[in-house]
């Protein structure tokens, strides 16, 4: 039962090894070929031997998320080797090198095997100091010659990688080729799936991964101080802003119009994007679960004295260290809630490259207008492993800087300014910056109680209205952010819920669901807090199930502070072992949810 | 007229157009007498409030900000963190002058790891510490500047070192460091005067009797204590330059320091062959008063000419805070050429 462009290889090796090239390289031809494909690298908090997963899916009906579903296992880890055999699904096929292969890895019969002598075939490789790197292209060429990627695929790939480093693809093609030799000379065939270019297809799109496209709509949104520490899954998003800048944001005189500070913590990356927010600057920060908490203090200074700020979190297993390579979405109460005192805090959620890109501008934009930190919220599966995507769409290139005023309008207005007073009854006060030469536009910022003209005052009066203006703001932010995405069907009584790396493998669960019969509607969460769409939606449902990748349902617990009513309405899908989420697991998670109540 | 017209600086600004809020420090805190000092500093060096920025950490001292240039945009941080928020305030506007107040345990304690940073990165920012041993706000616990042996109030003695902020900050990289006492204007104001005019960091490190807390009998930091205890290195004077003059140092008794913006700073030796440019001179000297229980006050460290943060950072022209929007936003003609990389 061969199929065409459906497959799920997953390939482990020790991480170190090399075979993060070779990896990238199999990818990048499936999707040279027009093939709808994804990858994902499950990796180790290490650098060098620890075991590592890299699956690549081709799915000829578009689907994108980690397939539940093993149907070729590439064991080039003997560590993990026995148990890699296990997770192959029946009738799989099982690559493995017969030069470093344990007699236990062969004894299911329920397989098909295929072994290859790439640690022999290796020492062809003249230059000894990269063979064992280019061990790893053995099996490229071994897949591609079971399955049907051609030399020519192979060859352009290598060159778009490598470019201008010719002895680098020969290398790297003399080992391809004795893998694909080997299959030739010896006749081995498989029947799991043939590769099948697609003319046309992927046409156009682009490879790349949630941080980079983050990295690259900070830059277009006018990003001018990135304070930040490394940390992952967040550290390739500053580093990338740093690839990117000097060559997108020099201006005529070869100045930068942007500056990259890598703080010595992330207290004073917070501290130093708040003090770059007072100034004027458009500032951000990335960081993942453990920065966040050192960031909590100046995030509270900066939501009461109403500093903008952005916040790029990229979700990680937490605590602390906790599963610092794999993926959760367990950090929303933390962002939503920073920070002591009463916080309350706005959070974007993209959910693919293009809203990666999108999202990231609109931080910068929304953080200026409401005068607040806002949480650009990303996860590991998001932020680094590679999928394709329609390019990137700038689609409102002005920026929005919000109630910022200078001199001309503090004249226009008669001369008045009162830096913590709401004018327009959206919460939202005006704002002036260091260097306004206006007599009226000087305020002094502090963290302790304040009235409408920024005088200290510890009046209990002063101090609520500052609340209640506060709360106003995050009101008008529910309208103000992006709106969710609605996807309603007249007949179904389930709604379901879902955003960020999860909206793809709930939107194959869907799919799944409804080959069973079972109709759903779905709502795409984009921000936080919630619009008032999100009610109308629970409302319009029997029930409603919140897809999270957290253990106790974050999003779904504001959703029932909100709207207490609505508790009964809801339910959560929660999956959170720290792999990106399959369809598998939402589809049948949800089914035991539902099951006790419509079905 | 003629009369009034005396008390007018080059800018036509009165002593009082450097005034700010009304002080609530308590009768007679040293922190008051600093932020006289300040005052008279700007006055004299006839510098425009509404081209200064004023910071703070959290502490009585870090409230005074608020009792000088009641004309400059000024912001009140959190606790310790005053030399980060500065980091980005001045990254984002290098053209404004700044200066901040913090105290010593807000730079001391809790602060202590990103003071260190900031002074590595040269940031150009006048930093004063009103040294008064003790937190004061929260009502006379030891800092980690109370010196070996002092006593609170209560009679508890400190057994532990004390930090040292100007010997710290020589030992960071820190390109001006002066020590100073609040009681001592006519040191103290030229001296915020030429750390104004240094271009890179001046950490002033100025000892600051609080009346209440600490300044007792047992106190090494009580106003009595100090007084008897001064050990000026020299003498100094400070002329407010306009044009640039060539460096001259001086042999003999005078040491004549010229600053960046071509301010003249004249030090009358005190000490025998006192060199504030020689490093390991100024840090022997810190640590000899220390044994003698002295305080050494004056200029204590100066190194010129050595690139600031925003120099590093290749910062020119105008702020990044103030760029125009085209400068910000990169062509769509660059965006369709990444899609086009990233297509392969
Ligand atoms: C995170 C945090 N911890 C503790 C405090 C309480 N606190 C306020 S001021 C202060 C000490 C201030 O001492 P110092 O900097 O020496 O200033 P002084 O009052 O002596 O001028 C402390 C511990 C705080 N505001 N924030
Ligand atoms: S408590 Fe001490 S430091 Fe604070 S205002 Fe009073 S005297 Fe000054
Ligand atoms: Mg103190």
């Amino acid at each position: 039962m061969s199929t065409i462009n459906d497959v799920n290889i997953c390939i482990a090796t020790p991480n170190g090894s090399g075979s993060a090239s070779a990896n990238n390289i199999l990818f990048k031809s499936i999707f040279k070929m027009g093939i709808p494909c994804s990858s994902k690298n499950m990796f180790p908090s290490n650098i060098q031997s620890m075991p590592t997963w890299y699956e690549i899916r081709a799915s000829s009906a578009g689907f994108g998320s980690r397939k539940d579903v093993i149907d070729v296992m590439v064991t080039f880890n003997p560590e993990t080797g026995a148990s890699d055999v296990g997770k192959l699904r029946e009738n799989g096929l099982l690559l493995y090198d017969t030069g470093a292969c344990e007699e236990s890895w062969l004894s299911r019969n329920d397989i098909q095997k295929i072994g290859f002598p790439a640690t022999e075939l290796s020492k062809q490789i003249p230059n000894a100091k990269i063979r064992s790197k280019l061990r790893n292209m053995i099996y490229v060429g071994v897949i591609s010659s079971l399955f049907g990627i051609s030399r020519e695929v192979l060859i352009a790939v290598l060159r778009d990688t490598f470019g201008d480093k010719p002895e680098v693809i020969e290398s790297n093609l003399m080992a391809i080729e004795l893998g694909s030799k080997w299959v030739e000379e010896n006749q081995v065939t498989q029947d799991i799936c043939t590769l099948v270019t697609i003319e046309g297809g992927n046409k156009g799109k682009i490879l790349s991964d949630g941080n980079t496209c983050s990295a690259l709509g900070a830059i277009y949104g006018g990003v001018s101080v990135v304070a930040w520490y490394p940390i992952t899954p967040s550290s390739s998003l500053a580093e990338t802003m740093e690839k990117y800048l000097p060559e997108l944001r020099m201006d005529e005189d070869k100045n930068p119009t942007y500056a990259v500070i890598q703080a010595e913590d992330e207290i004073a990356a917070a501290g130093i994007i708040t003090g770059a927010g007072w100034a004027g600057a458009r500032a951000m920060t990335a960081t993942s679960g453990p920065g966040l908490s050192l960031m909590n203090e100046m995030i509270g200074l900066a939501y009461f004295t109403e500093i903008p700020s952005s916040y790029f979190i990229v979700q990680r297993g937490g605590p602390s260290t906790g599963l610092p390579t794999r993926t959760q979405q367990s950090d929303i109460l933390s962002m939503y809630f920073a920070s002591h005192g009463d916080t309350r805090h706005v959070i974007l959620l993209p959910h693919d490259l293009q809203t990666c890109f999108e999202f990231s501008k609109l931080c910068l934009d929304l953080a200026d207008q409401l005068q607040t930190p806002v949480f650009f919220a990303s996860d590991l599966d998001l932020g680094m492993n590679i999928r394709p995507s329609e390019p990137l769409e700038l689609k409102s290139p002005s920026l929005n800087r919000g109630k910022l005023i200078h001199e001309k309008d503090i004249e226009a207005q008669g001369n008045q300014f009162r830096r913590y007073f709401d004018l327009d009854g959206d919460g939202i006060p005006q704002r002036t910056i260091p260097g306004n030469q206006h007599p009226k536009a000087v305020y002094f910022c502090s963290g302790a109680g304040h009235n409408a003209d920024a005088k200290r005052s510890e009046d209990p009066g002063d101090y609520k209205e500052l609340l209640d203006r506060l709360l106003k703001k995050n009101h008008t932010a529910r309208l103000l952010a992006p709106q969710p995405l609605v996807e309603t069907s007249e007949t179904s009584r389930i709604g379901m819920i879902s955003f960020g790396s999860s909206v793809e493998a709930v939107r194959e669960a869907r799919h799944r669901m409804n080959q069973d019969g079972i109709k759903t509607s779905h709502l795409t969460l984009l921000a936080l807090p919630l619009s008032p769409l999100v009610k109308d939606f629970i409302q319009k449902h029997e029930i409603t199930l919140i897809v999270e990748q957290n253990r106790d349902g974050q999003v779904a617990s504001i959703v029932r502070m909100d709207w207490p009513e609505l508790a009964q309405k809801i339910d959560s899908v929660l999956v959170y072992d720290g792999l990106p989420v399959t369809a598998g697991s939402v589809h049948r998670l949800s089914m035991e949810k539902l099951g006790g109540k419509l079905l | 007229m003629s009369e009034a017209k005396e008390f007018l600086n080059r800018l036509n600004l009165a002593e009082k157009d450097y005034s700010g809020a009304p002080s609530t420090m308590c009768q007679g805190c040293g922190h008051d007498a600093i932020s006289a000092s300040i005052r008279k500093a700007f006055y004299d060096s006839s510098i425009d409030p509404k081209q200064v920025i004023k910071l703070s950490g959290i502490g009585c001292s870090s409230k005074t900000p608020a009792y000088f240039l009641g004309k400059a945009f000024g912001i009140n941080t959190v606790h310790g963190r005053m030399s980060a928020v500065a980091t980005g305030a001045i990254v984002a506007n290098h053209t404004l002058l700044p200066i901040g107040v913090s105290g010593d345990g807000d730079t001391s304690a809790i602060g202590l790891g990103n003071f260190c940073h900031m002074i590595r990165r040269n940031l150009n920012f006048t930093y004063i510490i009103e040294n008064n041993g003790v937190y004061g706000l929260t009502k006379g616990q030891f800092s980690a500047t109370a010196d070996k042996g002092t006593a609170l109030k209560k009679g508890k003695i400190n057994q532990n070192e004390a930090i040292d902020l100007c010997e710290l900050a020589i030992t960071m990289g820190a390109t001006f460091v002066a020590r100073s006492f609040s009681g001592d204007r006519k040191q103290l104001a030229p001296l915020i005067q030429a750390a104004l005019a240094h271009k890179g960091l001046a950490i002033l490190d100025v000892l600051s009797p609080c009346v209440t807390f600490n300044n007792h009998e047992g106190s090494k930091k009580s106003l009595k204590n100090i007084r008897a205890h001064l050990d000026p290195i020299h003498d100094i004077d400070f002329m407010p330059g306009a044009e640039l003059i060539e460096v001259d140092y001086k042999k003999g008794s005078e040491t004549e320091v010229v600053l960046y913006d071509g301010s003249i700073v004249t030090l009358k030796k005190l000490h025998e062959n006192y060199d504030p440019m020689n490093k390991m001179g100024a840090i022997l000297e810190l640590n000899q008063a220390k044994t003698d229980g002295k305080f050494l006050t004056g200029l204590i460290y100066f190194e010129p000419n050595r690139p600031t943060f925003t120099e590093q950072l290749d910062i020119r022209g105008t702020a990044l805070a103030y760029l125009p929007e085209d400068k910000l936003r990169p062509s769509i003609k660059h965006l369709d050429a990444i899609n086009k990389k990233l297509s392969m």
